[in-house]
Formats: structure tokens, C-alpha cells, sequence
């Protein structure tokens, strides 16, 4: 699911992964006005570097529409290595490479296509390091 | 707060229920539970529904199902916590009895999934649409990765976990509202396709349409009604993270163990003084979490306990005597209706062959998203 308005308030954390680090020590990619455990406000602005490690990982063999003409793909919950944790696709490997464990590197990858004539959405994928 | 008890029930077989719309389904439902309880009049009701709108382009049910079940001039809502969304409307209907607000108060839900054809569109919607549906993960994904994490971190194997839906099955076959009632031998399990590794098929609850419905009354007017009043001894509720990545530990609901943690302190009780639960078994993994959430076993040991027969009549506590989710089916915003209904069925003593000998008390427990939400119930029999 995407659209224009959506995809455009979205291009700070797809396009140059700006995270929030809150006083508390957790950090959210989304962004966020209170920190949901915490409940603090407080927080300071940071770049993720883009290397992290994969939690758990799955192989998505039935897909939505959208990513149906990509299967098999793995999926993997990453935490980076400044403790944001995110869900991205893991791409240019063997899935039998994918564990848990397996240090990775965030690149700009293109996520799906709005349609024939709509925006092309772009985003972050992980490639095995 | 009044004491509050269930009345009457009512449901629609569950399946692919092509002869019937929405509203005919809860429609349906709604009036066998009138029935039921004897009740012409209704003062109030919530109707759970998950996303009747992308499933079939129908929003304002507190009208529509007012004006199909024949109760027009009533206030009705529409409750939604994604899969949760039926046991929400009991939960929401027992506050409002329980509060002096109404006497009479009808709580139900329905899905009608069989209208759409991409149906896992429409369940992404209870995940983090912006940062998981986004990258391309399924339902089934994001259970297949609490799955990959708990079976590396307690060693539970694939065998193991298939008996969970293996003895779903097998409790189903006495249940004639079941979508599949039948048995399902190992090699059906591991053989059947591949959804999200590690998940099969078989691990996953289907698509299902249909309604469910129960009428609360005060206790203290329950004898006016039927000779079996079911009590609503305890009542507890949850959020957790939308996103599953935002679980601090993969293997565990949160959400689950303080729903039940409250419901457990508003009745009273403790696991031990359960005799079956019906926990929301979406996929093979979350009835073993649950179980653990629950307090019925340790960490890490509900797969193995539930693989040994722990989990099935003459165990520990026996989970999902209905069939859950995977055989009975998922309509997913009655399910946690439907979920109620199975325990007052066992706790009348209507459950017919599948019937828990001496049930006291029972659970439920119905669970949204990846744990962003959890009702539990804790009924009595009186």
C-alpha cells in the first residue's frame, strides 16, 4: 500500500534513514513524538550508518499482489548497530545464506511501482556483508 | 460494578459461506443468539469487524446490523482491533452492562473474507503498514520469524511444532460449525506448501467467513432468562507494539501475558483452576507462546508439552477443544466471539462429543496483529 502524499511525509526515513535516539536509549526509525515505553519527549536527531545485524528472517514464498512476481524473498527484522530495529527485504543472495546473526548493510533499493503510471517507491533493502 | 453473565449465543456455521452477505451472516448469528437467550429486544450492541470496508467496500455496521436484525432505533458500535475485534465487542459490551448502562446488550462480530481476492492485502492492514507491509513482509512472515527465533532459541522442532495444528484438527472433528473437520496426519503438515519458511500451509489459520454473537445480561437477572447463565468472571486487556520488530524479546507476546495477568486478578484465579482454553492459534507458533504468556507452561517448554498430549483432553489444560482457529476457522472479526461461544458451550454442557468433563472455568484469549492487542475472558460456570 502506497501513494503519493504517503510516500512523500515517508522520504526522510527512505531515503536517508534519520532516525531519533530518545534519552532512554531507544531508538526509532519511525518518527515518533514520545518514545512508547518510556514516555519521554526527549530525544536527539541521528543518521543510522547502515550496518546491522539480522534477529530473525523469514522466506516469504505467498505474497501480497504487489510482491507476488517476486517470490521466493527473504525478509528479515535487522537491528542496527545503533539499536534501530526495522523490517526490510534481504536481497542479492542465496537464501540459503540468510541466518540469524548475519551482519548486513542497508542499500537504497526500489520497493514497488504505484501501477503502470504511478510513482515508483523506492526504500531500504539488506545485503548480506 | 454489576456482575455480568451470558445469556444466550448464536453463530453461523464457519466456511465459505457464499450464499450470504455480511449482514445476513450477522444477521444470522444475531438472531439464533436472541433466540437463545429469549430476548425480543436488545438495548445495546457491538459488532467486531475487522476491515469490512476493503473486504467488501461496507462501513456503518452499527446501522446496517441494527436494520438487518431487525432492532432499528437500538445504538450500536462498530469495534475494530484487527483479529481482536470480536472479543473487544464482548469485552466493550460486558463494560456497559457491568457500568448500570444498559441490561441487555448484544456483542458479536463477523468477517466476510471471501468476497476479495487478495486477501493478504487486507490482513497487512493490522501490521505496520509504513514499516512492514511496505517491505513486503505477510502475516504469515512475521509469525514465521517469531517461529525461526523461538525454535533456534529452545530447540523445538518442526515435528513438534505440526502437532499443534494436528491436534487443533483433531478437536475439530466433533465441532459441526468446523470449516475443516477433520484430521490431518505429520506428513500432511510438512508436505503442505510452503507460505513463509519456516510455516506451511497447514500452520496457518484459513480464510473464512462468518458471525458470532452473545447476549449479556446483569447476573442478577440472568434467571430470568435460562437456567445456565454463563459468568463473565474476569476481563483483561492489552496493547503491544505494532510492529513485531519492536518486541524487545521475538519469542514472547507481551500483550498476552498482561491481558491475562488482569483478567486472572479481576476473577480471582490462577492457571491451575482452568480447564480449557481457547487461545487465537492464527498460526502453529502463537498457540505456543500463548500457552506460555497464559502461564499454563514455562518458557520455551509449551511446544514439547503440547507435542506430548498436555494440551488435549486428559492434559494439563486442554487448548482450543473448538478446533481454534485453524480447523473451526477464522472469520477474523468474529473469532473472538465465536471464541466465547465455545465456553459457554463447554460450560453448559453443551459441547456434545467434544465436551471438557467438570469445566468449572474457562479462558479465552484472542489476540490482534502480531500482539498489538489481546483480550482475555475468564467464564464460570454457575
Amino acid at each position: 500500500m502506497a501513494d503519493s502524499a504517503r510516500y512523500h511525509r515517508e522520504k526522510f526515513h527512505r531515503y536517508i534513514l534519520e532516525a531519533q535516539k530518545f534519552d532512554s536509549g531507544f531508538v526509532s526509525l519511525p518518527n515518533r513524538y514520545v518514545d512508547p515505553y518510556s514516555g519521554s519527549r526527549s530525544y536527539e536527531k541521528i543518521n543510522l550508518k547502515g550496518t546491522g545485524t539480522i534477529l530473525s528472517y523469514t522466506i516469504i514464498h505467498i505474497a501480497s499482489d504487489q510482491f507476488a512476481h517476486t517470490t521466493p524473498f527473504p525478509v528479515a527484522i535487522i537491528e542496527t548497530d545503533e539499536g534501530a530495529r526495522l523490517t526490510v527485504m534481504v536481497t542479492d543472495c542465496d537464501i540459503n545464506d540468510v541466518k540469524i546473526g548475519a551482519r548486513v548493510e542497508l542499500v537504497f533499493r526500489k520497493i514497488m511501482e504505484e501501477g503502470e503510471s504511478g510513482i515508483i517507491n523506492y526504500g531500504y533493502k539488506a545485503i548480506l556483508i | 460494578m454489576r456482575e455480568v453473565a451470558i445469556i444466550g449465543v448464536g453463530m453461523t456455521k464457519f466456511g465459505e459461506l457464499w450464499e450470504q452477505s455480511i449482514r445476513d451472516m450477522f444477521a444470522e448469528a444475531a438472531l439464533k443468539a436472541m433466540d437463545d437467550a429469549g430476548v425480543k429486544k436488545i438495548d445495546s450492541f457491538y459488532v467486531g469487524a475487522m476491515s469490512s470496508g476493503l473486504y467488501t467496500y461496507q462501513e456503518h455496521l452499527s446501522s446496517l446490523m441494527a436494520d438487518y436484525m431487525g432492532q432499528i432505533g437500538v445504538p450500536g458500535l462498530h469495534v475494530e482491533s484487527a483479529c481482536a475485534s470480536g472479543g473487544s465487542a464482548v469485552r466493550a459490551a460486558f463494560i456497559e452492562v457491568a457500568s448500570g448502562m444498559s441490561d441487555i446488550v448484544l456483542a458479536g462480530g463477523v468477517e466476510k473474507m471471501w468476497d476479495v481476492e487478495d486477501g493478504t492485502i487486507v490482513l497487512a492492514t493490522a501490521s505496520d503498514q509504513e514499516y512492514e507491509a511496505y517491505n513486503g513482509v505477510t502475516f504469515p512472515g512475521l509469525y514465521a520469524m517469531m517461529a525461526r527465533v523461538y525454535m533456534e532459541k529452545y530447540g523445538l522442532t518442526r515435528e513438534e511444532l505440526a502437532q499443534v495444528p494436528i491436534k487443533n484438527h483433531k478437536h475439530s472433528v466433533n465441532n459441526p460449525n468446523a470449516q475443516y473437520p477433520f484430521e490431518i496426519s505429520l506428513n500432511d503438515v510438512l508436505k503442505s506448501s510452503m507460505v513463509a519458511d519456516p510455516l506451511r500451509l497447514m500452520d496457518c489459520s484459513p480464510i473464512t467467513d462468518g458471525a458470532a454473537a452473545l447476549i449479556l445480561c446483569p447476573l442478577e437477572r440472568a434467571k430470568e432468562f435460562t437456567n445456565k447463565p454463563v459468568k463473565i468472571r474476569g476481563v483483561g486487556a492489552a496493547t503491544g507494539p505494532i510492529a513485531l520488530h519492536d518486541h524487545r524479546d521475538l519469542t514472547r507476546l507481551d500483550a498476552v501475558k498482561l491481558a491475562g495477568e488482569r483478567a486472572y486478578r479481576m476473577a480471582g484465579l490462577s492457571p491451575s483452576d482452568i480447564s480449557f482454553v481457547e487461545v487465537h492459534d492464527c498460526f502453529s507458533i502463537a498457540e505456543i507462546i500463548v500457552a506460555e504468556e497464559l502461564g499454563f507452561f514455562e518458557y520455551g517448554t509449551a511446544g514439547k508439552a503440547i507435542a506430548e498430549g498436555q494440551g488435549t483432553y486428559g492434559g494439563k489444560v486442554v487448548i482450543n477443544p473448538s478446533g481454534g482457529l485453524k480447523a473451526k476457522g477464522h472469520p477474523v472479526g468474529a473469532t473472538g466471539a465465536a471464541q466465547v461461544i465455545e465456553a459457554y458451550y463447554q460450560l453448559t454442557g453443551k459441547a456434545g462429543a467434544r465436551q471438557v468433563p467438570n469445566a468449572k472455568f474457562g479462558m479465552t484469549q484472542n489476540m490482534g496483529g502480531s500482539g498489538g492487542s489481546c483480550i482475555v475472558h475468564i467464564l464460570e460456570a454457575l
